[in-house]
């Protein structure tokens, strides 16, 4: 994982509720085996539309999208954080997000900050112009914008691996000792389903 | 300490808990397909971390696949190349892998439990959001990320903060020409999307005990529609007489054993639950949806709810407020899916569709959950009922159910599915769908437009309302 410590863009509004992992990257385009070429594939069917924020110049490398609630909701392909990722995207703003994808986003370092519907708004409002940038600083876990700040929660975990640069897969690892204690007692009850033999 | 059965589960699969960090959940088993899981094989070999578990990972291929009768020529490469990449992985990490003709292939959430290996108590994974479906065994069991796949994977653990429980409560008893399918629609267009975001749902209440694990697993699976990350039904008898017998099932002294600590999976009477949710079923009549998420459903019968909100929706599906759903003229019926694949699906169906014919204009495929499931309709004779009536029954696997195959609705057509999401282009560019039960389904199929059973003449198919 990239160590991130402070994001400084402007925003692309894309005010929509309810943003479903079918619309940010449609199974259609699930067949790669690799994590990359999503990108390309992103939002096909709003991109479609030519007022589409994501079509519009002003936006283009862009860090910080901000979005409306109940965001990533639906299926549970992690190809949606690597498609947003792909976009260059390094925080997604919301007022709320769907939990499979919560997960998926801590594992690939993009920052979901939890921010009210009414700011969300007012903020999208005045993200029209490319020279309004937003400052979010991880270790104060302060998002900045204009002269409005809000603070966010963030897992205290994922903060330490994304402002370390480290990779949870790792720490999971290293609790190799303990995990084989749970084993031995657990052996009884669920592991041998296919009696050891595959 | 009074607990909940999701509590229960939780501390029994707890290795660590460290304040500042996740805890540590112990894993039990988890299920692979070809669309989400190479990319967790390819970061374990990046990172020369061996598979830990391998006995404890099984695989199938259900996304991509074709359901034409040759369904072993894959026409479009990039899906091959996944069902390559799936076996090689396998092959190389001595994995169990159910492949197309192995009898036991099918969709992994119709599979796992047909085989005995989705068993009460446990904690399941699979990169897969409608993993809940397991829940129906009084299982933990919900869907992940490819990188939390590839954590298992490596460890047979993972990273997790423990979730929020809500309890589901039935109250009331359920019409004749009502499923299980028509309960958690009502529930879903209650709560809304994101209505259960954060928790797992404990169904309870007799209307759920005394529905089959079918069933059960039709409720448990479309949790994930209303956010929950799972649900669950405590198990009971019905689950341990479902489990008895299967393949993968405990067996002698080890089955008792394993009823034993079964039976201790309950959530103790006075346990905190962090919300609670109580739905009168005398009133649920039969729901379809009108709009492009599953919460945007309403009763067969009733007015399409005009607001503001269902404004973009109901410009998609080419509806309007005033409408009712009965009547609406539909193109294609799909019968399948994790939601409604299963064999009492198919008997419904085939029950509805015997002497009768489907309606000219309308295309009807009929895709079975699993090799078994198709299997078992053909020793019953129902494919002959569905040739009769006209419709295709097809080779096991998802389907139009997102349309990653050749079995897409054309654009512009309405489709009336059993399956679990009318996301916007699901069942293909410019698909209207309308989810509904195995019932409504066959019902509309037949009509050519939607409509369901009349409640009182629930076997007698010639007479519908319309
Ligand atoms: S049937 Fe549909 S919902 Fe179920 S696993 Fe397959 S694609 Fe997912």
């Amino acid at each position: 994982m990239n160590k991130i410590t402070h994001i400084k863009s402007h925003i692309t509004p894309m005010m929509i509720d309810d943003i479903d992992t079918d619309i940010i990257i449609p199974a259609q385009y699930l067949t790669q085996t690799s994590q990359s070429g999503f990108g390309e594939f992103a939002f096909a069917r709003l991109k479609a539309e030519p007022d589409f924020v994501l079509n519009q110049a002003l936006f283009q490398n862009s860090r910080v999208l901000l979005a409306g609630d109940n965001f990533g909701c639906g299926s549970s392909r992690e190809h949606a954080v690597w498609t947003i990722k792909e976009l260059g995207y390094q925080a997604v703003i919301a007022p709320s997000f769907a939990d499979i994808f919560s997960n998926n986003a801590k594992k690939n370092g993009l920052l979901l900050v939890t921010m009210d519907a009414t700011q969300c708004q007012h903020w999208a409002t005045t993200a029209t112009k490319k020279d309004h940038m937003c400052h979010i600083n991880i270790a104060s876990q302060v998002v900045t914008y204009q002269s409005t700040s809000h603070h966010f929660d963030i897992d205290p975990f994922f903060k330490w691996c994304l402002t370390h640069g480290q990779d949870d897969l790792d720490y999971l690892h290293s609790q190799l000792p303990e995990i084989k204690t749970w084993e031995q007692r657990q052996q009884k009850l669920y592991l041998d389903i296919f009696g050891g033999q595959p | 300490m009074k607990h909940n059965i999701i509590e229960k589960i939780w501390q029994q699969h707890l290795i660590k808990s460290n304040s500042g960090f996740p805890d540590i959940l112990g894993i039990d088993f988890a299920l692979i397909h070809e669309v989400t899981s190479a990319q967790a094989f390819q970061q374990l070999a990046d990172k020369h971390i061996p598979i830990r578990h391998p006995e404890r990972l099984l695989a199938t291929v259900d996304h991509s696949i074709p359901t034409r009768d040759d369904r072993e020529q894959v026409h479009d490469p990039i899906a091959a190349n996944q069902m390559a990449t799936l076996r090689n992985n396998c092959q190389e990490h001595g994995i169990k892998l159910y492949d197309m003709g192995s009898g036991h292939q099918g969709i992994v959430h119709v599979i796992g439990p047909e085989l005995g290996v989705t068993q009460p108590g446990m904690t399941l994974v699979c990169g897969d959001s409608h993993t809940a479906t397991h829940g129906a065994f009084g299982a933990l069991a919900f869907g992940i990320g490819t990188s939390t796949l590839a954590h298992v994977m490596a460890t047979g653990a993972l990273l997790m903060h423990p979730p929020k429980v809500m309890r589901v409560h039935f109250e009331g008893e359920l019409a004749a020409n009502c499923s299980a399918k028509d309960m958690v629609l009502h529930l879903i267009a209650q709560l809304g999307v994101g209505g259960a975001t954060g928790h797992v749902i404990e169904y309870t209440g007799d209307a759920v005990k005394s529905l089959s694990m079918e069933q059960r697993m039709t409720l448990c699976n479309m949790s994930i529609e209303c956010g929950a990350m799972a649900g669950v039904v405590a198990p009971d008898e019905t689950t341990f007489a479902y489990i008895f017998g299967k393949p993968h099932a405990p067996k002698g002294q080890q089955w008792d054993l394993a009823v034993e600590h079964w039976r201790s999976l309950t959530s103790d009477s006075d346990c905190h639950y962090d919300a609670i949710t109580a739905i009168q079923l005398d009133s649920v009549k039969p729901m379809v949806t009108w709009g492009t998420n599953p919460a945007q459903a309403s009763h067969i019968d009733d007015q399409i709810p005009k607001t503001a909100h269902s404004h973009d929706a109901l410009a998609y599906t080419r509806l309007t407020g005033s409408d009712q759903l009965a009547g609406t003229s539909i193109d294609w019926a799909f019968v399948g899916s994790c939601t409604n694949g299963r064999i009492e699906d198919l008997r419904v169906v085939a029950d509805v569709l015997k002497n009768n014919t489907i309606a000219q204009h309308v295309t009807m495929y009929i895709v079975p959950g699993s090799e078994q499931v198709r299997k078992q309709a053909i020793n019953e004779g129902l494919d002959a009922i569905f040739k009769q009536a006209g419709a295709s029954f097809r080779q096991p696997g998802c389907s139009m159910c997102l349309a990653m195959n050749d079995d897409v609705v054309p654009a512009g057509a309405r489709c009336i599915s059993t399956t679990n999401r009318n996301f916007i282009g699901r069942q293909g560019t410019g698909s209207i769908t309308h989810l509904a039960s195995p019932l409504t389904v066959a019902h509309s199929a037949i009509h050519g437009h939607i409509s369901a059973a009349m409640t009182n003449t629930i076997n007698q198919q010639e007479h519908c309302n319309e």
